[in-house]
């Protein structure tokens, strides 16, 4: 492993544990890319090929800089681009929070992937559940923003992304909690701060 | 090789300085897609930077629809006359000549130098005028593998365009697939729409009912249809600038303070169309802009395909990226978003960007730092 890749690990967690799901080829969709790291770890460490969407200029112009195929479009419009299972992976790394068409992306992911992979913040982790309790919106590591200035606009917990896979008849195929880029096992929806889910159509 | 003079002097902020025209002449006869066959021809061109030991390096820029060979660079005799896509080429420019061997080249039918109706016609000893073939987007790639041959180019690192000229990128990617590595599409379109089809026939028409036109022989009477290809000119820049850009560019602000109640000028807008006419209609030659608007109108790769664009671009193999501008309501970014569909379908490295640029569709000539910054990125990338 490289020192950028040590030091990106290091700062994304959540990518180990994609990276660890997905198999080695698999072709890959990943969703709020960013600067197009994530799929450049999965090129190097799995050679798995793929594509991002982003919507954000500086983001796309990077991913063009790491050499990644990148897509500029709104994930709020859909996936209509792509074909039905056309994917193996779709990921949706700390971007979930983010979107305001929640349930149809989520039902997008699974209609152009073989599987879903989608990581978040957890806002149950009791450092927010006490921030609250002291009457301040959280602010943490995960959670860097102010009220006032988030991207954030769909916050959840485990048990309400649970609640909501259930309801679209998705099926949770393995999970991993995680807490300072350890996992976390004893009451995770308590001490966990990310969470990563792998999931299927069911 | 063929190259610019090395001697000449170097043109400050990254210009490739002075270079010199060239022209390359084909005696073997080209068939050509109308059925029509000419039997020779002549293609000018320039070339910026060097091509490598390897022949790796070169890219070919095309044009659209009023441009030429001169993509970068000036005249030694007419220094004013800046090449037309000189912001994005030269010497550590996003398209850099002291990395790539670049070539821009005048397309068949064109008035800049290359064979077209002015040119004269082998077998009545006069200009071909009106009697010149309807040429497409498929000749003039034909053409340009000529070319390519000519100068020793089996592969490009990279063909790109914007518009008409990125039709050009597009189906080099198709006609020639082990001849290109990378394709860049920008403003552009797998097919025109019928608006866009209709504003090229209203130009037509104001071309073909100019009473100095006389069916494309007017050279032969001394005389110039101005009036028809001025109209045409204004016609198509309303459609190259966004609403927008127009307001912002020229808002209501009236050319005598107050109205005038007549004709003459009141309005800057009606100002600048009308300098853009005269401009053009004193440099251009109506018959190659008819047979332009005509090459436009009939691209359609997916046409044989029984309109399944990924079908058509399964040939491809090149990498592409495409680019289009939000604010362009010509070549819309959802008919660039069909080319990115129809290469995901067929598994092909793409990358797509569609900037909130306020420019229209001429935003592609324009200097948009995350534009820029993103071609530079991408050439960045392609090995020579």
């Amino acid at each position: 492993m490289t020192a950028n890749e040590q030091a990106l690990l290091a700062a994304r967690p959540d990518f180990a544990a994609i990276a660890r799901w997905v198999t080695p080829g698999a072709r890959v969709l990943d969703l709020g890319c960013g600067d197009g790291a994530l799929l450049r770890y999965l090129w190097e460490a799995r050679q798995a090929p793929g594509y991002g969407v982003e919507i954000d200029d500086a983001e796309v112009v990077a991913c063009v800089k790491n050499d990644v195929n990148v897509l500029q479009m709104n994930l709020e419009d859909g996936l209509s681009v792509f074909r039905d299972g056309s994917f193996d992976y779709v990921l949706l790394s700390e971007t979930l929070q983010t979107i305001h068409r929640t349930e149809q992306l989520m039902r997008e992911m699974l209609r152009v992937g073989r599987e879903a992979i989608v990581s978040f913040p957890n806002f149950g982790h009791w450092q927010a559940r006490l921030q609250l309790l002291l009457g301040r919106m959280p602010v943490s590591e995960e959670l860097p923003y102010a009220w006032y200035e988030t991207p954030n606009v769909h916050l959840c917990t485990l048990t309400d992304f649970e609640d909501l896979c259930r309801r679209l008849g998705t099926r949770i195929e393995e999970r991993l909690v995680l807490h300072a880029g350890r996992a976390v096992s004893l009451l995770p929806n308590l001490f966990g701060s990310l969470a990563v889910y792998r999931c299927t159509r069911g | 090789m063929p190259d610019e003079d090395v001697n000449a002097p170097q043109h400050p902020s990254g210009s490739v300085g002075v270079v010199t025209p060239q022209k390359a002449r084909f005696d073997a006869p080209l068939q050509l897609r109308s059925g029509a066959t000419l039997p020779a021809f002549e293609l000018a061109y320039e070339t910026y930077g060097t091509l490598n030991a390897a022949r790796s390096n070169a890219v070919l820029v095309c044009h659209a629809l009023n441009a030429s060979h001169h993509v970068a660079g000036l005249y030694a005799d007419r220094p004013d006359e800046v090449g037309w896509w000189d912001n994005l080429v030269g010497p550590g420019k996003p398209l850099d000549t002291e990395r790539f061997f670049v070539i821009g080249v005048n397309n068949l039918g064109g008035c800049h130098g290359s064979t077209g109706p002015m040119s004269t016609n082998p077998q009545t000893g006069r200009p071909w005028g009106g009697d010149f073939p309807v040429v497409t987007v498929e000749d003039w790639v034909d053409a340009q593998a000529r070319l390519a041959d000519r100068l020793g180019i089996d592969c490009f690192a990279a063909v790109m365009g914007g518009s008409l000229g990125a039709m050009q990128a597009l189906h080099w990617a198709l006609a020639y697939p082990e001849r290109i590595r990378h394709s860049l599409v920008i403003a552009s379109t797998p097919r025109l729409s019928a608006q866009n089809i209709a504003f090229n026939e209203v130009a037509r028409q104001a071309i073909t009912t100019d009473p100095d036109f006389h069916g494309g022989h007017y050279y032969d009477k001394g005389v110039v249809p101005t009036r028809g290809l001025r109209i045409a000119r204004m016609i198509g820049h309303i459609t190259y600038l966004s609403d927008e850009a127009m307001m912002a560019k020229f808002g209501r602000l009236l050319r005598r303070g107050v109205p005038g109640f007549d004709f003459d000028i009141d309005f800057e807008v009606e100002s600048y169309l009308r300098y853009q006419g005269d401009k053009f209609s004193s440099y251009f030659d109506a018959n190659t802009y008819l047979r332009i608007t005509k090459a436009l109108d009939y691209f359609d790769p997916a046409a044989e395909f029984g309109g399944n664009l990924s079908a058509a671009l399964a040939r491809a193999q090149a990498a592409f990226l495409v680019v289009s501008f939000k604010s362009d309501w010509r070549f819309a970014p959802a008919r660039a978003r069909e080319i990115v569909r129809a290469l995901l379908d067929n598994r092909r490295i793409v990358s797509y960007l569609e900037l909130d640029a306020p420019g229209g569709h001429d935003a592609f000539l324009m200097e948009d730092p995350r534009y820029h910054a993103a071609l530079r990125a991408y050439f960045d990338n392609i090995e020579r």
